[in-house]
């Protein structure tokens, strides 16, 4: 069994990544992810790979975009208001279906926001936050140990499906430490034969785009598009439950969030209350099936989030508003308490709010 | 089954965080489940610092403290901060060069230790977090003092070997300090 | 029948898209020799702009990408340290590399990346109708400076060789014409250096290549290569702004 050691989140991203066969990192410095760009400086030069902190987040995600295209494992990181930034070139790395991999170790925001943990991007990763209509795997670790392993899982996937992943990691899990291992890491390889590598006049030109004039061939292109999606949410579901089995309440949370309310559960099954947990680790393709037949045996579902609530509209769209949806929440960088959750969970059982 | 939640509080540039990961370490070479957590950000640069730490039997969940049973603080903000934040039976470390007051709760065990008077004493004057740690070593049998050396050396710099010994003193006078 | 003059390989058979008398065709072409001289064209890759060159990515027979509007240089930047022994090139117009992309320009360029960057300066915005570009002169009338470019409202134009020259960074920094025949060679020939430099790692080199936007001037063909001559070229002087490995041996003599 591998040595376990203690790490910081961000760092068991960036050692994770290299472990992943990542050999260039492109980014710009912005707090709490900067742990990561620290590492790939001191570790890409030793290794023979890239670290180049870029003049923006503009210009690191386009470079992301050049590296991808050529064909390389390249991944780039950032914080919420980063991340903004790097919608542009996000949306133009879907619209040439190349492979990236994105790190949005969230703070909180609007604007400039803060620095405290957050999980308000979940629209803007889920959803879009670029233009056009696309998707990106979206992967939510809640521990150390998945920081690293969803880090080598959405290399894989991005590689698979040649398109985009992201880890929505918070600042908390970014800045915690806990025991890791590398000892899992399995890293898949994918032929990539659009890549630009030069046709040593051997073959016709690549041609890596996502400018398509004639509007009858981009509407083909976003079907084929969203066909590979279909078969990313037929196949790539993730999610943890916990004391779901015979649960009255569902109470549905990722990443920190989903610690925090672990607590709950158990505090409130302590109480004699029937609470379960469900923890989607993909935000996108969310879990859908698991919520929509938890709905069939739970009275009421509660949504922990660090946001106003974001993640609670796609429970109800899985569930179909089925059963009662109520939000357990802290904003701004605030976290809920153990405590917070389990009143939420005691008022779920009354039925009310 | 048991858990222990610790909160170290004081003034960055204490080796508030650095004190943690000693505890960290100390879990992890005694295969515990582990969790630091640090506060992060402006507040650590010339402000207030702390750092939580769980050790646990079982997979940490929240690694959050809101309730800690042990409490180490290095300033007076952080006793009167966090003072009745800790469980009922919990203990409480003070440094009392830096804090004159006493924790007034009669349900918790206080512990007054001159830290930094001790360590400016023995010659080691940044290492009063550690002799804090020895103190909190001593009275957490789980904990054990066995090992300490090797934690030690898990942390500091392989360029720096000279800092195990100073660390190790520290965390020696700290165990033997009487109180 | 003896062949005497051709189409460099380095270009494909595709039709150019470009409004009659324009030219990017004549540039393209310069560029596309290049290749063909150095025998670069299977390790090359050509990074194409968001503006009339858009689609430069059919016209050149190399691995192209089409990049977001004005990050050529980052993109280039990225396939660069990916693949140091591939030859990279950016085609990039005023808008594209002097406004929206002028971080990305200044920034490769501080870092002497090893690409190679071919600017078009026309003094206006073409594919999206002629607005005003960050190059357009002090008075020209554009669909967004009606009454001409008013200086004290938005601005002095950029002369980017200019700016570029100030920095340590660059290897290579000329500026050239294709107004007519003498000005087309020269600007061949330093096309060529910008080329030789990168496959010699000697590091960034561009060109800024003032060129004529006939239709959205509002011109002929002929009138705009005179303009050319008579109003863009007093305000952006041909010459050689830098060059490093010159100026290196000179000072060895």
């Amino acid at each position: 069994m591998a040595e376990r050691i203690l790490m910081k989140g961000n760092e068991a991203i960036a050692e994770a990544a290299i472990q992943a066969g990542c050999r260039h990192y492109f980014g710009y410095p912005i707090t709490p992810q900067t742990e990561i760009a620290a590492y790939m400086a001191k570790k890409m030069p030793k290794i023979g790979g890239v670290f180049l902190q870029a003049e923006s987040e503009i210009a690191s995600i386009n470079m992301v975009y050049g590296a991808a295209a050529a064909g390389m494992r390249v991944m780039t990181s950032s914080s919420s208001p980063g991340i903004s930034l790097k919608g542009e070139g996000l949306s133009y790395i879907a619209g040439s279906d190349v492979p990236a991999f994105v790190v949005n170790v969230q703070r909180g925001g609007p604007g400039l926001g803060g620095i405290q943990p957050s999980q308000s991007d979940y629209f803007q990763s889920t959803k879009g936050g670029g233009h056009g209509d696309y998707r990106m795997i979206v992967l939510a670790p809640a521990s150390v140990q998945e920081m690293a392993s969803l880090t080598v899982k959405g290399f894989n996937l991005a590689d698979k499906y040649s398109m985009l992943s992201m880890i929505l990691a918070d600042g908390t899990i970014g800045q915690m430490m806990e025991p890791i291992s590398f000892e899992d890491v399995a890293v898949e390889h994918y032929p990539k034969p659009w890549a630009l590598t030069g046709t040593e006049g051997k073959r016709k030109h690549n041609i890596v785009n996502s400018l398509y004039l004639n509007p009858e061939v981009l509407e083909q292109k976003n079907f084929e598009r969203y066909e590979k999606y279909k078969a990313v949410e037929a196949s790539e579901v993730l999610y943890e439950t916990y004391m779901m089995d015979d649960a009255e309440i569902g109470v549905a949370a990722f990443g920190i969030a989903a610690r925090v309310a672990k607590n709950a559960v158990a505090a409130a099954r302590a109480e004699g209350i029937k609470a379960g947990l469900i923890r989607p680790i993909t935000l996108w393709p969310f879990p859908k099936q698991v919520l929509k037949d938890a709905a069939e045996q739970v009275k009421a579902f509660v949504s922990v989030e660090l946001n106003m609530g974001q993640m609670i509209e796609d429970i109800r769209l899985a569930t179909e508003c089925r059963r009662p949806v109520t939000l357990c929440n802290r904003a701004g960088g605030m976290i809920p308490s153990p405590e917070q959750v389990l009143q939420s969970i005691h008022a779920a059982v009354k039925g009310g709010n | 089954m048991k858990t222990t939640q610790i909160l170290i509080a004081g003034f960055g540039g204490q080796g508030i965080l650095f004190a943690g990961k000693f505890l960290a370490y100390k879990g992890l070479l005694e295969d515990l489940q582990v969790s630091w957590l640090p506060s992060y950000g402006p507040e650590m640069r010339g402000g207030t610092a702390n750092c939580s730490v769980i050790l646990s039997d079982d997979p940490v969940g929240s690694p959050i403290i809101t309730r800690p049973d042990v409490l180490i603080v290095m300033n007076l903000p952080s006793l009167q901060k966090y003072v009745d934040a800790v469980v009922p039976g919990g203990q409480i470390y003070v440094d009392s060069t830096l804090i004159d007051e006493k924790v007034r709760r009669a349900d918790v065990t206080a512990y007054y230790i001159p830290a930094t008077q001790m360590a400016k004493d023995a010659g080691v004057g940044t290492l009063a977090n550690m002799i804090m740690m020895g103190h909190v070593l001593k009275n957490n049998p789980e904990l054990s003092f066995e090992g300490t050396e090797v934690t030690v050396q898990k942390m500091v710099s392989a360029k720096k070997p000279e800092l195990v010994g100073l660390n190790m003193k520290a965390l020696e006078a700290g165990r033997d300090y009487a109180g | 029948m003896a062949i005497v003059f051709e189409k460099p390989k380095a270009l494909t058979d595709a039709v150019l898209h470009y409004c009659p008398g324009c030219p990017h065709g004549i540039i393209h072409r310069l560029v596309a020799e290049a290749i063909d001289t150095l025998g670069i064209e299977g390790r090359a890759i050509g990074v194409a702009p968001v503006g009339c060159a858009v689609m430069a990515y059919d016209y050149f027979t190399c691995d192209m990408i089409e990049a977001a509007h004005g990050r050529a240089p980052a993109t280039a930047t990225g396939i660069k340290r990916c693949r140091p022994d591939n030859i990279v090139f950016t085609y990039q117009g005023d808008g594209d590399l002097a406004s929206i992309g002028m971080a990305e320009t200044v920034h490769a360029a501080a870092r002497n990346e090893n690409i190679t960057v071919i600017f078009v300066n026309n003094a206006i915005y073409g594919m999206t109708g002629g607005q005003m570009a960050p190059t357009s002169l002090p008075g020209q009338v554009t669909q967004t400076s009606p009454y001409g470019r008013d200086v004290n409202h938005c601005g002095w134009p950029i002369r980017v060789c200019e700016l570029l020259a100030t920095l340590e960074g660059p290897e290579y920094v000329a500026r050239v014409a294709v107004n007519n025949v003498k000005n087309v060679k020269s600007a061949g020939k330093a096309i060529l250096k910008a080329f030789q430099n990168q496959v010699d790692k000697k590091g960034f080199s561009l060109i800024e290549v003032v060129s004529a936007c006939p239709t959205n001037w509002g011109m002929t063909p002929q009138q705009a290569l005179k303009w050319v001559e008579s109003d863009m070229l007093p305000y952006y002087p041909l010459g050689v702004y830098k060059d490093r490995s010159a100026a290196k041996e000179a000072e060895s003599k």
